[in-house]
């Protein structure tokens, strides 16, 4: 039981990592786009703004999921790693209350603080969440929780996680809005987009590589992991991320192929950790199975998926279905 | 029951070993209260807002109404600003859950956690069909875009049962097996539908529909008395006053009940909210009042009026604040504010019932608003009404249940965080809260402004698509 609501615990993280990664991302290339960028700044509103809530929900759910199953873990985790998760949860409201109005008011009329918290938010909260990861993952939280504050999440893997975090978001954003500015036929932010994708898609490889570096001294159970058991997943991380980049420079390549690719290298990364961590919940000590909640909880919580693959996920088709045509059925 | 007495017991050697408050308890509640009582303004708008727009909605397509089409397309976009603020602070809420009660959660997240569970089931719903019914105007048949936005207020019922679910576990938990601090078994049916579940639920989830419905008639009969007195605001007066008073004297109804229930069931918050020191028969109802030094003073009483109340007999006994275990017992201080709250929100709800009933007699005669200036300067501050009723409700609950956060098991002071400086994150959330507040208003009014000035004006939103008509766009085949 406790397996499958780890890994229902894991495919959420991915969800969210993908989902709201590609929303983060689309709030860095605003906040690069400059004052000049009004054209790329449309598109990404355009893209955003239907699916914005739905991408975010995910976060709520892995809290859910985590203060359920495995209630002692969450408390250890939010009493040692609480500057970065505040901060991150500042920046989440800064964030989504930024997008709600800078929606209604019309490009050139935002006031520069709108801007400027929607922006910096966008690219903040990820680098927090991936530092918060990055603790973890290296074992920094003790079982027992309040671990120390500065040094949990001020650490080589955590720095490099956050920073992996914000390239990766970059990444998947400038992929999807490159493929967005295609769909609508807009060349010029087409090739926008792509430059940004390509500089993103070589930092994110270039942090993962000193990641992999960092790790093998300062959490030696990850780097094992990772290149142990997790490297099936790890090489087709490489692998669709770089076909991503080929098949960008092709304008005759099927543009959900480019997506799925894209979204591919992400999961796979997520999905890397998760099997490289395993069987430890916090990095290298305190097992899925000994931090697990009484069975009743745990069939409860699978229970839910079932509900949410029954209910959500077919809403939620229908909800990117509707925002990539355009339209449901015809007017 | 017997956990509960050792978990009593230990509280009490723990107590008087002279153990102090942590520093962190004070800004803990402080911003618990805040960032909460900031949230549950925004709840209304998603549950019940989107009612009466679906209701405006439906009005429009059956009767070819294009004022109410307008009014529920509008209703939709400012909806949606609004949800996407709750949404924010909602997530805020989540993660504070860890970050501020980690004792909490660490605990007792096993069965605590669980009504959330089932909650973002419905969170995720919500925030999908609102998505899809702002996508939808004139890109959906108008039936199946008004059925696309059916989900949405159902989800808001759903939404408001799980979390006041769990609220109403902290005040009456059950379904938990407890051994040695830990939770070791749990019935989640249980914990869903404990006992205090069905009156805080229903009675929440009126709360939510009135709030709403008089704040947006209040909005309309601001325009009337500006001399707007078209049908346009007329149609969107009506849609949210009559629901909000068909609400009210039902919402009376349950908070009668409900406070039955909290005596037979919160004892402990029963006397905090009548502010009786000590147990005993022909129990006077106190108005106003402060409890000092353990006597109540300058106290209204209405002799026998709450032992008549509680059990329709003067002769009914009431437990009073004596019957506390004194390690336990809220200090008078809390007592005040339980039973002050208590009082605003029955005078409040009140108030507005008394406002619906105006109307219903105007209508009831002469099938018309009451001609009164006073009825619509009434109403225009009814929301402002509705919106204290509801926070001084949650006040008596939350409040009433001092010093425990799991009723018998776990006092507030062993749920709080132990490490770091909680004033300087309560900062930064009042920081920003107030930006977002303030934003969230002055976005509204640019919204009826442009409106005003066009009324063709498509006011892209949040959700929404950036383009309103598809069909203009000539890159889509």
């Amino acid at each position: 039981m406790i397996q499958v609501v780890a890994a229902g615990l894991l495919l959420g993280v991915m969800a969210y990592a993908l989902f709201a990664g590609a929303d983060f991302g689309a709030g860095f290339w605003d906040l690069t786009a400059g004052r000049a960028g009004g054209r790329q700044r449309r598109l990404i509103d355009a893209s955003l703004a239907p699916v914005w809530e739905a991408n975010h929900t995910w976060l709520i759910y892995c809290l859910v999921v985590f203060w359920t199953a495995f209630p002692a873990a969450f408390a250890a985790v939010t009493s040692t790693l609480y500057i970065p998760l505040g901060l991150a949860a500042l920046g989440i409201v800064l964030r989504g209350s930024g997008f709600a109005f800078r929606e209604v008011i019309p490009d050139g009329d935002r006031p520069p603080l709108v801007e400027a918290g929607f922006a910096t938010s966008s690219v903040v909260t990820p680098f927090f969440l991936g530092a918060a990861g990055g603790g973890i993952a290296s074992g920094r939280v003790p079982a027992r929780g309040y671990g120390d504050p500065m040094s949990s999440w001020l650490n080589g893997t955590s720095l490099l996680v956050g920073c992996l975090a914000v390239a990766v978001c970059a990444y998947l954003a400038g992929v999807f809005l490159t493929v967005d500015a295609r769909r609508t036929d807009d060349r010029m932010s087409e090739r926008w987009f792509r430059r940004r994708a390509y500089a993103a898609a070589w930092v994110a490889g270039a942090v993962s590589v000193a990641g992999l570096l960092v790790t093998r001294v300062d959490a030696p159970h990850l780097f094992h992991g990772l290149l142990g058991r997790a490297l099936p997943l790890v090489a087709l991380s490489v692998l669709a991320g770089l076909g991503t980049l080929v098949l960008l420079r092709r304008q005759a390549a099927p543009l959900r192929v480019i997506r799925l690719l894209a979204g591919g290298a992400v999961a796979c990364l997520v999905l890397g950790w998760g099997v490289a961590q395993y069987p430890y919940l916090l990095g290298d000590h305190a097992t899925v199975t000994t931090a697990a909640a009484p069975t009743a909880s745990l069939a409860m919580l699978v229970a839910v998926f079932c509900a949410a693959v029954v209910l959500v996920v077919p809403s939620l088709l229908l909800l990117y279905v509707l925002q990539q045509r355009g339209r449901l059925e015809d007017a | 029951m017997a956990e509960a007495t050792i978990a009593g017991v230990q509280t009490l050697v723990h107590l008087a070993a002279g153990g102090q408050d942590p520093a962190q308890l004070l800004p803990a509640r402080e911003q618990m209260a805040f960032t909460l009582g900031f949230h549950i303004i925004l709840v209304p708008f998603g549950v019940a807002f989107t009612f009466l727009m679906l209701v405006a909605n439906y009005r429009g397509i059956r009767h070819h109404d294009t004022e109410a089409l307008l009014l529920a397309e509008r209703w939709s976009k400012a909806a949606a600003v609004l949800f996407a603020v709750g949404a924010v602070s909602g997530t805020v809420l989540t993660f504070e859950m860890g970050l501020l009660w980690p004792g909490l959660m660490g605990r007792y997240g096993a069965a605590y956690g669980l009504p959330f569970g089932v909650e973002g089931i419905f969170f995720f719903l919500e925030a999908i069909f609102v998505a899809i019914y702002l996508y939808g105007w004139r890109r959906l048949r108008p039936w199946a875009h008004f059925w696309s936005g059916v989900p949405v207020p159902l989800a808001g019922l759903g939404g408001t049962a799980s979390v006041v679910a769990a609220n109403a576990w902290m005040n009456l938990p059950g379904g938990m097996t407890v051994r040695g601090g830990r939770v070791v078994g749990v019935t989640p049916w249980r914990v869903f539908f404990n006992g205090a579940f069905w009156y805080e639920m229903v009675h929440m989830f009126l709360a939510a529909y009135a709030v709403a419905g008089f704040v947006v008639a209040g909005v309309y009969a601001t325009g009337m008395l500006k001399g707007r007195r078209g049908r346009y605001h007329r149609v969107g007066f009506l849609i949210a006053f009559v629901t909000a008073a068909v609400v009210m004297p039902v919402q009376i109804f349950v908070g009668d009940v409900a406070a039955r229930q909290v005596f037979h069931k919160e004892p402990a918050k029963f006397a905090a909210i009548e502010m009786l020191p000590r147990t005993s028969t022909h129990v006077p109802e106190t108005i106003g009042g402060v409890l000092v030094d353990g006597h109540v003073r300058y106290g209204l009483e209405v002799p026998n009026a709450d032992s008549l109340l509680a059990g329709f007999r003067p002769s009914t006994r009431i437990q009073g604040l004596d019957a506390v275990p004194a390690a336990v017992r809220p200090a008078p201080r809390l007592v005040n504010i339980v039973h002050w709250s208590f009082e605003v929100m029955v005078f409040t709800g009140f108030a507005l019932l008394a406002l619906a009933a105006w109307f219903a007699v105007a209508w009831w005669r002469r099938r018309d608003l009451p001609r009164s200036r006073w009825f619509l300067r009434a109403t225009a501050v009814s929301g402002a009404v509705a919106v204290v009723s509801l926070e001084t409700g949650w006040v008596v609950t939350e409040v009433g249940r001092q010093p425990w956060t799991v009723r018998g098991f776990l006092l507030t002071r062993d749920a709080v965080t132990l490490s770091g400086n909680v004033w300087l994150f309560f900062a930064g959330a009042l920081l920003i809260y107030v930006a977002v507040g303030t934003g969230a208003v002055l976005v509204l009014r640019q919204m009826r402004r442009r409106w005003a000035a066009s009324p063709e004006d498509p006011v892209p939103v949040p959700y929404g698509p950036l383009e309103d008509v598809p069909q203009r766009r000539s890159a889509v085949p």
